[in-house]
């Protein structure tokens, strides 16, 4: 005998080729070509920004990106790796040190610094991830959290850049303020494509079906050979220099670096709330939740600490009767997907007799 | 001696810490909550008792008699409240709920009472000390927090070990199903259990409120620090939360000895020393807890 076949007794005489298919497996349906076209259409119009849109804006946009480039990274160490890590600000803090050490002290060109700034974040998050492993859940939370400290306070130990000061960014003082400004719109904008894209690429790849099996079920994941510490390095890795982009970023924005800001523990609060609200686990989700947590941020100023308070009982309120964050919402259930990581099961139906669902 | 006086601080500080850091054991080992808004529930705990001790013209010792009750009722409605409801949801839910919770807090406390530092006084005895040699003393309060410390890990680890009540919870962390079978409600003793680690909260942070200066951010240190006394001590027993804190508050004295913006970070070192030459603590897991 051999194995059954999925088609019934009684078609066994029908040769396979010749049966119908019953059903198909497809990543993008037509919503993820219409959501991917227009997400093309915004980063191919958003270069021209610095030339029609004023200093203020562009300098508000790029705080915009690098927000989402944050909310990226954590959702792809939480949302895919499962790491709930609360000390992603280590990095942001090293990609900015990085860049000026790299620009103004080594004497790099400033664009290239910052991905020598976003390699030596990721080294350093290697030896890092040796120790913070070691911890699980929650703990391995607090552990990320308490050696984002320990970087900290032998950052402020360390003559060269600054001390408690810190130090301010000089690798574009020859520019024009409005040259300036385009440039690390440019750069930032630049950055969130690049993050966007690792991520998408990563999750579509082999690497990724594995991350999303360790997330689900390390212990199954395991045992159907997904090599579950190697992943989640990678991911912590790679979650480590997008962290360090972020960083960059911000330090070409404000062109100063204070290790009690750079290093505030309120980076994770914001790259946590931004995920959740937005939707942990996709990858349009963070991209809505920096958006959200940006028009909030301008939105509630005057509010001064209610607004934190506010986004606080919020991002409680959508871990416990919206997890799938407001993504979830908008994308009814998963249907509709920009970017398309998963599989979709889509049942044939018979030309003519009507049109399938939406991939 | 001035090393001596260092350990000898140290070790008293420790116990603080161990006291913190048994209600964040307590809560791991019954539902495998790690609660991130512990260090702000004690300093809300303190602010409580700031608010007792204004609005009632009482000791701080004799605040503790409504503090403690009331954050051990804050325990029980965030655990039936918030955090039964998150333990549905997934393992990442608690986390994010206790963190959201933390920010909640620490931002209402700084909206309520101002960034500025407070202290809750206690007169004589704040400054009261036993001399031992002639340059060595001890202070009365940080030895009273001390011994308070220690008898209610003490009590605790009784508590969980020879009553009902501590049994069911040993029960809950260990299977919830067959709790249930036995006809017990493990959310009841979930949020029972909270209940008791929010007591031990009140209880130390008001003693943070008496040892020293707090303000609304002093929660994230506090976390930190009970946390680094649970993992050098090894997790799931109570004893070692006990050495942990102890060895911290040592490596803290020590290093503000040699320099004072060094305490935290020698703190930290020697915890980071711990996971990667000993990451299952100091002392092997006794009960659990």
């Amino acid at each position: 005998m051999t194995a059954p076949s999925p088609s019934t007794a009684s078609s066994a005489v029908v040769h396979p080729a010749t049966v119908h298919p019953r059903a198909q497996v497809r990543r993008a349906g037509v919503s993820s070509w219409v959501g991917l076209g227009v997400l093309a259409l915004l980063v191919l119009v958003a270069p021209v920004a610095p030339y029609v849109l004023p200093r203020g804006t562009q300098g508000s946009l790029t705080t915009l990106f690098a927000l989402i480039v944050m909310a990226t990274m954590w959702n792809l160490l939480a949302g895919y790796g499962g790491m709930l890590s609360v000390g992603q600000q280590a990095y942001i803090g090293l990609g900015a040190y990085g860049l000026v050490m790299l620009s103004d002290k080594v004497g790099l060109d400033p664009f290239m610094a910052v991905p020598v700034a976003v390699v030596v974040a990721g080294l350093v998050s290697v030896p890092i991830s040796f120790l913070a492993f070691r911890l699980a859940g929650g703990y391995f939370a607090i552990g990320t959290w308490v050696i984002a400290e320990v970087i900290k306070l032998v950052s402020e130990q360390v003559p060269v850049l600054g001390g408690g000061i810190g130090i301010t960014f000089r690798g574009f003082s020859e520019l024009s303020p409005g040259r300036r400004i385009a440039y690390v719109y440019w750069l930032s904008l630049a950055g969130v494509v690049v993050a966007v894209a690792v991520t998408y690429l990563l999750m579509r790849s082999r690497l990724g079906l594995g991350f999303t099996a360790v997330r689900d079920d390390t212990t199954a994941a395991a045992s159907l050979g997904v090599d579950v510490t190697r992943s989640k390095r990678v991911v912590f890795v790679v979650a480590a220099m997008g962290s360090g982009l972020a960083g960059a970023i911000i330090a070409a924005n404000t062109l100063r670096v204070q290790p009690d800001s750079i290093y505030s523990v309120n980076y994770a609060v914001f790259m946590i709330f931004m995920v959740i609200i937005g939707g942990i686990g996709t990858i349009e989700g963070p991209i809505l939740g920096a958006v959200l947590f940006f028009a909030l941020q301008q939105w509630l100023s005057d509010l001064g600490a209610w607004y934190l308070v506010i986004l606080g009982v919020v991002a409680i309120a959508v871990t416990l009767f919206l997890p799938a964050g407001l993504w979830g919402l908008l994308s009814g259930r998963g249907r509709f997907r920009v970017f398309p990581v998963g599989y979709t099961l889509v049942p044939h139906v018979p030309p003519g007799v009507g049109t399938t669902h939406d991939g | 001696m001035n090393w001596i006086n260092a350990v000898v601080q140290g070790i008293l500080l420790g116990g603080l810490y161990a006291l913190l850091a048994s209600g964040l054991s307590l809560m791991f080992g019954v539902m495998r909550i790690v609660n991130l808004a512990h260090g702000a529930l004690a300093v809300l705990a303190a602010y409580l008792g700031l608010l007792v001790v204004e609005h009632l013209g009482i000791s701080p010792f004799l605040a503790l008699v409504i503090v403690v009750p009331l954050m051990a009722g804050v325990g029980y409605v965030l655990q039936a409240g918030i955090f039964n409801r998150a333990l549905a949801v997934g393992s990442l839910a608690p986390l994010l709920a206790a963190f959201g919770l933390s920010v909640v807090v620490a931002q209402l406390l700084q909206i309520g009472f101002t960034s500025d530092t407070q202290s809750l006084s206690t007169g004589s005895l704040g400054i009261a000390s036993i001399t031992i040699t002639s340059d060595l003393a001890v202070g009365v309060l940080p030895l009273l927090i001390f011994v308070v410390g220690v008898l209610v890990i003490a009590a605790i680890q009784l508590f969980l070990n020879r009553t009902p009540l501590g049994r069911a919870m040993r029960a809950a962390s260990d299977d919830p199903a067959t709790v249930t079978l036995m006809g017990m409600d493990p959310k009841q003793i979930y949020a029972l259990s909270t209940a008791l680690a929010m007591a031990t909260v009140g209880l130390a942070g008001m003693f943070l409120g008496m040892r020293g200066n707090i303000d609304p951010n002093y929660g994230q240190a506090m976390l930190i620090f009970a946390f680094e006394a649970v993992i050098i001590g090894g997790l799931g027993s109570l004893w070692g939360t006990l050495i942990g804190g102890i060895v911290l508050g040592v490596a803290q004295a020590i290093g503000s000895q040699v320099n004072p913006a060094y305490g935290v970070l020698v703190g930290h070192l020697v915890f980071l020393a711990i996971l990667a030459l000993r990451p299952t603590g100091l002392m092997q897991k006794v009960v659990t807890a």
